[in-house]
């Protein structure tokens, strides 16, 4: 393989107490690409990357990163990496420049190196004017900034990013991903993330999709859009169900109740569509025609949605967990 | 090799980073032995003495094994910080670090001696109130000896901290064992013979007893063991700590 690839996973397997979290999990990635993990709470992403960054031993499989093993060559791992974790680690006594600091230390970061490195990256997240000031008066977001910065600081071949956008606002979820796609082409770096944000995924080079442990797809979201075939139809009618029933009976296609909205993947929509509304008995209050997003490829390989109601309750507890952390040190 | 020396460096000077900065939290672990030393050294010191009036000869004896209060329990709060470390995520950060992970361990049982031996310092410096002086050899002796105490102590926490999940099994380990360790060690009565068989078997071995030995026989010259007996338990006692406590953390996911 040489050094065309930065990550190697080979039938990568973890148990927890015997209960599987990751089910036998193989993939590349490529020195320079960006490579996202998309999947629901639970699938296995976090896990994954623990086992990538020596912090969890596989159950069984293999794999190694910027060529070396997870499980032999610890520590060439650890050198090869930079991370951020999706719970916070900063230590929050700590001002930001004693953070960076620290972590530069035990990286092996030369004295000299240093002095010019952590400005860099605190000027790359933005946060230069603060460096002085204790973590624990960071604002989520900033924190989440920091980890970055520190992730980046010892400038590793590969970074890891567990969910680095979860909680933030907009723009600073725009922000990072601005960083994201400027450290790939400013240095060159292999970049693995997960998130369960779709519209993120998009910005990956290439996207595995991970459910119960295992990856079910893995494309670039073009292709992946391209081959759930054609067009996606959202329908609303006055009995769903019945209408769904309809469909499958007169077209042969299954359609999908999303929020409320019947959905249905179609190869020529514009066609199709004068078809549906003559056809159907059900009557229809409204009808659209869009483009697969990455929404409708999870929806059509597992039958659910990535992130439904009760997910995003979830996650919004998670940002709270996270908020209140910070505040009782 | 230059990269486990960075590691115990840089979790050294982390701790103590930590400690300057928290200025309340110095004065009030001075607060807590001061008073013991003064409240109740004081008031005992009477009741001890036949015929009334106080005896500066029991505040002379209970001066070292205050210290060694003092750097006992801060030795093992040092140590037990690493679980907040784990409740904070932090220790995450460290454990992917390229270092090896005995150099952690013994990083920050270098980290937590130091802020110890600090606070013991503290102490150290209300020795006229108590009618205690000492040379500048015995001043140097006492801070080895109470670095040694520190040493063994925060590798004992750390052995602590790598067995426990969380911060909430910690009231438990004071209950059980800091406290009866503390009372047990003959630093607030003497050990002799008058003691009941059982409790001088548990002064006995209970390695903080000779850590007060040593730091009583160093300041105010009253001993009941030899300082090399002494030394050599507090030292291998805090070796075997620091080595089990590094085993487990090597092994910790
Ligand atoms: N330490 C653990 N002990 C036992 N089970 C665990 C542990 N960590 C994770 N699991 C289980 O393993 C599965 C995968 O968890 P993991 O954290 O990898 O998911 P994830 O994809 O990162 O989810 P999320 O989007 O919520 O972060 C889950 O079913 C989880 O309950
Ligand atoms: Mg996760």
């Amino acid at each position: 393989m040489g050094s065309k690839t930065t990550i190697e996973v080979n039938e990568l397997k973890k148990e927890y107490n015997g209960l599987a979290a990751v089910r036998g999990i193989s993939f590349n990635v490529a020195r320079g690409e960006v490579f996202g993990f998309l999947g629901p709470n639970g699938a296995g992403k976090t896990t994954t990357i623990s086992m990538l960054c020596t912090l969890l031993r596989p159950t069984s499989g293999h794999a190694t990163v910027n060529g070396f093993d997870v499980t032999r060559d610890k520590l060439a791992v650890r050198r090869s990496i930079g991370l951020v974790f999706q719970d916070p680690s900063l230590d929050e006594r700590l001002t930001a420049l004693e953070n960076l600091k620290f972590h530069a230390m035990i990286y092996g970061v030369p004295k000299a190196d240093r002095g010019k490195r952590i400005p860099e990256v605190l000027e790359l997240v933005e946060l230069a004017g603060r460096q002085n000031d204790p973590v624990k008066t960071f604002s989520g977001g900033m924190k989440r900034r920091l980890e970055l910065a520190r992730g980046l600081l010892h400038r590793p071949k590969v970074l890891f990013l567990d969910e680095p956008t979860l909680g933030l606002d907009p723009q600073t979820r725009h922000r990072i991903w601005e960083y994201v796609k400027q450290l790939k082409i400013e240095e060159g770096i292999s970049i693995f993330l997960t998130t369960h944000y779709m519209d993120e995924a998009e910005n990956c080079d290439r996207i595995a999709i991970i459910d119960h442990g295992h990856i079910i797809a893995i494309d670039t979201p073009e292709e992946l859009k391209e081959n759930i075939g054609g067009e996606v139809i959202m329908l609303a009618t006055k009995d769903n169900k019945k209408a769904a029933a309809e469909i499958r009976e007169r077209f042969g296609i299954s359609a999908v109740e999303v929020n409320g909205d019947l959905s249905l993947q179609v190869a020529d929509g514009n066609h199709f569509m004068p078809r549906l509304i003559r056809g159907l008995e059900t009557e229809i209050t409204s009808i659209s025609l869009r483009k697969p997003t990455l929404e409708d490829v999870f929806l059509k390989m597992t039958g659910r949605r990535i992130r439904d109601e009760k997910m995003e309750g979830i996650d919004q507890a998670k940002t709270r967990v996270r908020a209140k952390r910070g505040r009782s040190r | 090799m230059k990269a486990a020396l960075m590691g115990i460096y840089t979790l050294w000077l982390r701790d103590i980073t930590r400690f300057l900065k928290d200025k309340p939290r110095i004065v009030s672990s001075a607060a807590q032995p001061l008073l013991w030393l003064f409240v109740l050294g004081m008031g005992l010191s009477t009741a001890f003495v036949r015929g009334g009036g106080g005896s500066p000869q029991y505040l002379r004896f209970i001066y070292p094994g205050i210290i060694s209060m003092s750097v006992l329990f801060t030795s093992i709060f040092s140590a037990v910080s690493i679980i907040w470390d784990r409740e904070f995520g932090f220790l995450k950060e460290v454990l992917v670090a390229p270092i090896p992970r005995w150099s952690v361990a013994i990083g920050r049982a270098l980290g937590g001696s130091t802020v110890a031996v600090l606070q013991g310092a503290i102490i150290l410096l209300f020795a006229p109130i108590v009618h205690v002086s000492f040379s500048a050899l015995q001043l140097m002796s006492a801070f080895l000896v109470m670095f040694m105490i520190a040493f063994s102590m925060t590798s004992f926490g750390i052995l602590i901290a790598t067995r426990m999940q969380t911060h909430e099994g910690f009231q438990v380990i004071t209950n059980f064992i800091i406290l009866p360790m503390f009372f047990l060690s003959g630093a607030m009565f003497p050990t002799g013979r008058s003691l009941p068989a059982w409790m001088r078997a548990l002064v006995h071995i209970n390695p903080l007893s000779y850590g007060v030995d040593a730091l009583r026989g160093t300041l105010v010259g009253m001993r009941g063991f030899s300082i090399w007996l002494d030394l050599l338990i507090v030292i291998g006692f805090g070796a075997i700590m620091l080595t089990i406590g590094a085993y487990y953390f090597e092994r910790t996911e």
